[in-house]
């Protein structure tokens, strides 16, 4: 075993093609940015999957916690109004 | 957390599970899926990278470039499914390097079948065939699976798999379409693998445990013995289709169940492969653990060349 450090995790984002956004595909460890973006290639887009990567560094992202979703997603359900279909019009009425 | 509240929160887990809800890693889990699934996948993962030796073997000496590339192309896509399956597992709280760990000292298992020698050419034509097809038939139904990260994983790598065993078949056929002596090293090569690939699908039902908990989380969908039967109806008339022998005297078409009866699998030998005693076990961790030592200053150099890097680009906004 060595004394130096493991190269840390980094999370994949692969765009697939222009005009779709970047997904998250996968994770995977290197030592820098630059070595993330190669390995990033070789790992996910073997096969033409992706025109462009984004890599980030896993520490530096903050999620939601799954016990809060609770307070964090229900307030939604009972607003409605928020959808088109919350709202009567005579069918008369087109384009709308 | 009381007993009573765990159960509940078991209770509820199952139920999500029962109706086809995805968990996800910091979804709340009983310890049993979580210590399960890190056993189950990481072992998925190291049969793909020390799946990748025996057939590593034969890159330099393919016959023809077309071969070259398609062989170097398959290891590689075979790393890239140990490196998909290490990073879903890492979501479970396991480390990387835990994992190599466990590998290297024996703790975890991988799958027994590259325990097996590549003496010929034709051995990779019969492992693509073969071991591939038998991976896909144990892999298609994990696409499935409860856990969210092992579930895409498995997505990208069926879709990956195709390729290896056509490419594999296409091997077969063409040696077993070419001299006498071409056709003998196919048929050897299938004589060798035929048992092994059909252990690879795991112990027969009535020895195999934790089946029942499996079934339940979606680890499995269908039994050992019912994968095998499977991969022994769709395998059997390709072989014929080529004018290859499968190496079994029992094996004959039943007309009533619609399936082929086979003949006594030797349980005695999968054992003792899975024991560490195969042909080749000490080989491959001798192999494994050795590109793992070996490659320590290389990765040290990164780090270290990672932060000079950094260093200097700070030094610079200063
Ligand atoms: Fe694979
Ligand atoms: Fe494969």
């Amino acid at each position: 075993m060595s004394d130096k450090k493991n190269w840390p995790l980094w999370e994949v984002f692969v765009r697939s093609k222009n005009g779709l956004e970047h997904r998250h595909c996968g994770s995977l460890h290197a030592a820098d940015e630059d070595m993330a973006l190669e390995n990033a290639r070789d790992v996910y887009t073997r096969r033409s999957e992706g025109v462009s990567i984004w890599v980030v560094e896993s520490k530096h992202i903050t999620a939601s916690n799954p016990e809060h979703n609770g307070e964090l997603f229900d307030p939604a359900h009972d607003k409605v109004y928020r959808h088109p279909t919350f709202y009567d019009l005579p069918d008369e009425v087109k384009h709308m | 957390m009381s007993e009573a509240q765990i159960k509940s929160l078991e209770k509820q887990f199952d139920e999500r599970i029962a109706r086809d809800e995805k968990i996800e890693p910091k979804d709340w889990m009983p310890e049993k899926y979580r210590k399960t699934h890190i056993r189950q996948m990481s072992q998925h993962a190291h049969s793909e990278i020390v799946g990748m030796l025996p057939e590593g073997n034969w890159i330099t000496r393919a016959p023809s470039l077309r071969r070259k590339v398609a062989l170097l192309a398959k290891v590689q896509d075979e790393a890239g499914h140990g490196l998909y399956l290490y990073s879903a597992t890492e979501t479970l709280g396991i480390s990387r390097e835990e994992m190599y760990e466990q590998l290297h000292t024996g703790k975890a298992k991988y799958s027994s079948i590259f325990n097996y020698p590549t003496i010929t050419w034709a051995d990779m034509g019969a492992i693509g065939w073969l071991v591939d097809g038998a991976a896909i038939i144990n892999q298609v139904p994990l696409c499935n699976t409860s856990y969210g990260p092992y579930a895409r994983a498995m997505i990208r790598v069926c879709k990956e798999e195709s390729f290896h065993q056509r490419q594999g078949f296409e091997i077969m056929m063409k040696l077993a379409n070419g001299t006498p002596e071409q056709k003998e090293m196919a048929q050897d090569a299938l004589n060798r693998w035929w048992w092994p690939s059909l252990m690879m699908l795991g112990p027969t039902d009535d020895v195999s445990v934790h089946t029942e908990q499996s079934m339940k989380w979606k680890l499995k969908r269908k039994s050992n013995d019912d994968l095998r039967q499977q991969f022994i109806d769709q395998t059997v008339p390709q072989a014929e289709l080529i004018g290859l022998t499968i190496p079994d005297p029992d094996l004959k078409w039943n007309e009533e169940k619609g399936m082929y009866d086979f003949g006594e699998i030797n349980w005695d030998e999968f054992w003792q492969v899975v024991k560490g005693h195969g042909p080749m076990n000490k080989e491959r961790m001798k192999a494994r653990v050795g590109a793992w030592e070996e490659g320590t200053w290389v990765r040290d150099a990164a780090m270290a060349y990672a932060e000079k890097k950094r260093n200097r680009k700070e030094k610079r906004v200063v």
